[in-house]
């Protein structure tokens, strides 16, 4: 009898747990990663040949990300690895991929995806200009390129990841020219409850914003921003303070972002169910085990943002879940091991969505010439026209008239501020408008992709 | 060309590549991506489509699509997953 074949999408936190949890069973799955190196967004590695140790490049994560990275480096010999490789379809038991214009259908016993998230962005005036950048890219400009985005650049939004970038481009020596969070100071003492269900997370947080005041970094809380200002480049940021006052900052450019949002395209074409969340985001419906659809497991901040840390716990917790249901012994303490930890960290984070709530109004209140889908140019004003003179009153339908959400990114970008924008205009909830559609392929193949 | 967008602040010290973006030689090092070397460049990797304006990459982990590039042979790739190499030859505009 041949070993059942798993398929693990993704290489991240939660797709190398995943792997190393069915390896310790004895199985060998293939490991699809779009990188050229595991790790994910977070534990990214650098290209071959840069030199910065991970304390530079990780801080306080580093052994983390050491450890997370000699494990998918132990378990390489017993998997079918293929970096630099996107996973674009799944459908009738296969996942479909395509690597150096090469498609190739894998049929499955067990699916696994654990496809990570991206900034979560609400777009404002300006938000298209170059230099303006997600938090996620200023980190990636800078750990995996070694390069500022900027020479002097404003960073705005609210969430850890805010004070996680501002720090980090801060200690590599460019000027961070202002960190403008719309969370207000008493948000984050409301959040004490939850946070300190993880205490070390916490005091990691407080250390970045420590390090803007003694980095005398101009520093402001409860924001409203207004336009990113510019005629072919940024040139600075507008915002409304805490006191109501309009200001201006002079930059070169601009990083944001609001949170995370999960990549969800792969499980919805594997059939998952989407709940809302109640907040802006629907996600796909696991049980505790990571059970998505028939054979289909995810795992990780594609399931919902918990970071990091519940992602390797979600990962091994979707590993061990096919090893049972392919016949494995699994100890039940096991199971329970990674529970405990998983519901601290579930505490610790809705105290941060405490701390650092969604700004979700910013959106329905954009001026109409705002550019809200970035790969079609088409403006909040096209939907809200669509919205009230075509009786739009769903994301797709409205999609399909005004092309907000139609290009190339399928609506990652713009979908969030998309639904609120259409929410406020109809006068229902975002709930009520439904969700933008994912089809494959996920992301663009090349027109000349071939079957091997 | 324009001002650089982006400043290089680490790991300066890597092997040339030489590439070449709008006819103009530019050298690069191994280990950029091509969005990097756009942006150490100038300020520019694409005009867009549809709107007014030139585009410079936006979420750099191949996740937005706003930094798909034409090659000078006629093919497109996404900057900022794509590493330099020797000969690259994009067309920004």
């Amino acid at each position: 009898m041949s070993e059942a074949r798993i398929v693990i999408v993704g290489a991240g936190p939660a797709g190398v747990r995943a792997a190393e949890a069915l390896v310790n069973h004895g199985l060998a799955p293939i490991v699809i990663d779009e990188a050229p190196a595991a790790g994910g967004q977070i534990y990214r590695r650098p290209p071959a040949g840069f030199a910065r140790p991970a304390r530079v490049l990780y801080g306080f994560e580093a052994a983390k990300a050491q450890r997370l990275h000699a494990a998918f480096e132990a378990l390489r010999p017993r998997l079918d690895y293929r970096p630099d490789t996107l996973a674009w379809n799944v459908s009738e038991g296969s996942l479909w991929t395509q690597r150096s214009g090469t498609i190739e259908r894998i049929p499955f016993d067990r699916l696994i995806l654990c496809t990570g998230a991206m900034d979560r962005v609400i777009p404002l005036p300006g938000w298209t200009l170059p230099g303006a950048f997600t938090l996620g890219g200023a980190q990636v400009a800078l750990k995996a390129q070694g390069c500022a985005v900027g020479r002097r650049t404003v960073f705005f939004g609210t969430g850890p990841l805010l004070y996680l970038v501002a720090h980090q481009i801060a200690a590599a020596g460019a000027t961070v020219a202002a960190v403008l969070d719309t969370s207000r100071a008493r948000d984050s003492w409301h959040a004490l409850a939850g946070l300190v269900a993880v205490p070390t997370t916490a005091l990691k947080g407080a250390w970045y914003q420590l390090d803007l005041v003694l980095r005398r970094t101009p520093w402001h809380r409860g924001i409203r921003p207004l336009a990113v200002m510019g005629r072919d480049r940024v040139e600075g940021v507008r915002f409304r303070d805490a006191n109501g006052t309009e200001r201006e900052i002079a930059c070169d450019a601009v990083a944001f972002g609001y949170g995370l949002k999960p990549e969800t395209q792969l499980a919805e074409l594997a059939g998952a169910a989407f709940a809302y969340d109640g907040a802006g985001l629907w996600l796909p419906r696991v049980d505790p085990a990571g059970r998505l659809a028939p054979n289909v497991y995810a795992a990780g901040d594609g399931c919902g943002i918990l970071g990091a840390d519940a992602a390797e716990l979600a990962g091994r917790r979707a590993g061990l879940a096919v090893a049972a249901d392919l016949g494995r012994t699994v100890p039940p303490r096991e199971i329970a091991g990674i529970e405990r930890r998983r519901s601290a960290i579930r505490a610790f984070r809705a105290g941060l969505e405490v701390a650092f709530p969604t700004p979700t109004e910013l959106a329905a209140t954009l001026p109409d010439a705002t550019i809200l889908c970035r790969c079609e140019g088409a403006t909040v004003g096209a939907l809200r026209t669509v919205a009230n003179h075509k009786d739009a009153g769903e994301i797709n339908q409205a999609k399909a008239l005004c092309r907000v959400g139609m290009g190339r990114c399928q609506g990652r970008v713009c979908g969030f501020a998309a639904c609120q924008v259409l929410a406020a205009a109809r006068g229902v909830s975002v709930e009520a408008v439904g969700r933008l559609r994912a089809q494959a392929p996920v992301k663009p193949l090349p027109l000349a992709a071939r079957l091997p | 060309m324009a001002d650089p967008q982006f400043v290089r602040v680490a790991e300066r010290h890597r092997a040339p590549v030489a590439i070449v973006i709008d006819g103009r030689p530019f050298q690069a090092v191994a280990g950029d991506t091509l969005l990097t070397a756009l942006l150490l460049a100038g300020a520019r990797v694409r005009v867009a489509e549809f709107g007014p304006g030139d585009r410079a990459g936006f979420c750099l982990m191949g996740a937005c699509q706003d930094c798909w590039v034409n090659l000078a042979d006629g093919t497109r790739t996404r900057a900022c997953t794509t590493p330099v190499a020797d000969g690259l030859s994009v067309l920004t505009a």
